[in-house]
């Protein structure tokens, strides 16, 4: 059964349309990650699915509930990261954590959650004295403090470094082995390639491409790029009727076939004694797929 | 829920936490329980404790209670407001929303502290009066001192929550409960021994707002002149319809997330501006 279940969903603030018609379909123990720019709608997806924003059109239903009218009993099954850590800054670690886990009916123990997300030696730190790292970790750690079913991460590693950032996977997939299902946000393709089960790619407030991120964006996924360096010679003749030059004289051939392709291509150049200056041969990465599906990607 | 924790346990732990909370913020436990006792002591030295002419009472018998009433509406109105608008700025409003907390419990965690911390405050200077001042306190009028305390803490907490409800950012406010308590202090003789000689129009908006129906009263209770228990029903009915009022409005326009471009917004937009 479908843990999150959205159908044409609009969000309009004022004569903006944040988010136009997405439809989404998440089932238990998935991890699905909303993957776009800034300003994409993504958050705004997110917010509306936690209960922060209400609707403008569309079906939502999260847990059987519709979130903008839950109350206590849908907030005790979800766990909510902030893009933002909002926290009072006067408690501690321990503190915060207890006072934020007591509001749930079931609830991780605190000297395991800090542990779990590396602050052990932070327990008994003001929140005020923590980094922007170790911020997030807390933040975390209060998103997971009640055991819940469902965890929104709304950019959960922005700000991390690198180390952090491995360490907050690690915590997801400890999440995802627990049979949690997780609806997470992100700027950055690697962390939904390496987190996600699913990726919906967002731009301007509509789904673009969706799939596991694999297939992500289907044909340009499969395709592969065979690239060499020209000079003084036209591509005219050149066996393939994909190829692009550029002013530099770099040819790239976008190829379906590139056993056969690349037979042809190294048949015409040995045929004409033309010379394959930096031959390569690769398959688009999924950054590259990413930004050409958001429109910031230069033709390659 | 078999395990869900009870509404009595989670209102005490919240309002543990904010009572932390006010502690470990310097600046607010600076400006409630020891700004109001340092305009005492200084009143007391500046005019000497002696009796004030026409009110047959000492200054200190005057402005121990008078500024008991600052400490406690600075604690109730002016903390609650300041702190709950930029714990909305901060975006803690809206974690907070995000949890199986219901609201009302939180709110209530927010003004029971307020009011234990004015409660601790009116102590503080009411001890120090009887201790240091020779401020007398009379048994017969400790119940309406008592109750004439509770219902203006209580309205007053209901203002601070309604001014945290309409403004916009913490700074606003700040900006706001200033400019309202500190004049209305003087017209209602917070800092000013109220005389014959004031103009009308400056009665009439004493008479208005609650800060007067708290202090005079409360002030009363102190006084040796008072017959009888000291019941004022008609300040502390007015000052129930001010609190109802300031609940119902509260109610009505209580944001738990700061407006658009101001701000945690405002913050959030910076600090995407850097990741991209």
């Amino acid at each position: 059964m479908a843990v999150i279940e959205v159908q044409g969903l609009v969000k309009h603030y004022g004569e903006v349309e944040a988010v136009c018609g997405v439809d989404l379909s998440i089932d238990a123990g998935e991890v699905f990650a909303l993957l776009g720019p800034n300003g994409a709608g993504k958050s705004t997806i997110v917010e509306i699915l936690e209960g922060h924003r209400a609707k403008t059109s569309g079906s939502v239903s999260v847990l059987g509930y519709d979130p903008a009218k839950a109350g206590r009993s849908y907030r005790e099954r979800i766990g909510i990261v902030l893009q933002e850590t909002a926290v009072e800054e006067q408690l501690t670690v321990k503190e915060a954590i207890d006072v934020y886990g007591s509001m749930y009916p079931k609830r991780r123990k605190t000297g395991e959650l800090i542990e779990l997300v590396g602050l052990g030696e932070k327990t008994d730190s003001r929140i005020k004295a923590l980094s922007g790292g170790q911020r997030r970790r807390l933040e975390l750690a209060l998103g997971i403090v009640g055991d819940p079913e469902l965890v929104f991460l709304d950019e959960p590693t922005t700000g991390f470094d690198p180390s952090a950032r491995r360490q907050a996977w690690s915590i997801v997939e400890n999440l995802t082995s627990l049979g949690k299902t997780v609806l997470l946000t992100a700027h950055y393709m690697d962390e939904a390639q390496y987190l996600a089960d699913r990726v919906a790619v967002i731009a301007k407030g509509q789904i673009v491409a969706e799939g596991t991120p694999d297939t992500l964006g289907g044909r340009e996924t499969a395709s592969t790029l065979i690239t060499f360096q020209m000079s003084g010679h036209s591509i005219e003749g050149l066996p393939s009727n994909e190829a692009t030059l550029s002013e530099n004289g770099r040819v790239t051939v976008r190829s379906m076939d590139p056993t056969g392709d690349l037979h042809r291509i190294t048949g015409w150049a040995i045929e004409r004694g033309v010379e394959l200056a930096g031959l390569s041969v690769t398959r688009p990465s999924l950054e590259d797929i990413y930004l050409e599906l958001i429109g910031e990607g230069t033709d390659a | 829920m078999p395990d869900r924790p009870s509404t009595f346990f989670l209102l005490w732990s919240q309002t543990k936490y904010q009572n932390k909370i006010f502690f470990r913020n310097p600046m607010a436990a600076f400006f409630t329980l020891f700004f109001p006792l340092m305009i005492f002591v200084v009143f007391s030295l500046v005019f000497g404790n002696q009796e004030i002419g026409y009110l047959g009472v000492t200054t200190a018998q005057y402005y121990a209670p008078s500024m008991a009433v600052f400490a406690a509406v600075s604690a109730t109105y002016t903390n609650l407001a300041v702190t709950t608008a930029y714990q909305r700025d901060r975006g803690i409003l809206k974690r907070v929303r995000g949890t199986p907390l219901p609201p009302a419990v939180y709110l209530g965690g927010k003004i029971i502290s307020a009011i234990m911390i004015a409660a601790m405050a009116v102590l503080i200077m009411m001890t120090i009066g009887v201790v240091f001042y020779g401020v007398q306190v009379y048994a017969s009028t400790l119940a309406s001192a008592a109750v004439t305390f509770i219902v203006g803490v209580a309205s007053f907490a209901a203002l601070g929550l309604l001014i945290a409800a309409v403004v916009s950012s913490g700074e606003s406010a700040t900006a706001v409960t200033n400019a309202t308590l500190l004049p209305l202090s003087f017209f209602s003789g917070v800092f000013i021994v109220p005389s014959d000689d004031a103009p009308a129009w400056l009665d009439a908006v004493a008479n208005f707002f609650p800060l007067k129906h708290f202090v005079e009263p409360f002030v009363a209770a102190f006084s040796p002149l008072t017959v009888g228990a000291g019941w004022d029903w008609g300040s502390l009915g007015y000052m129930v319809l001010w609190g109802v009022i300031a609940v119902v409005l509260a109610i009505r326009f209580f944001k738990w997330e700061a407006p658009v471009g101001r701000g945690g917004k405002s913050r959030r937009r910076k600090k995407d501006a850097t990741v991209t």
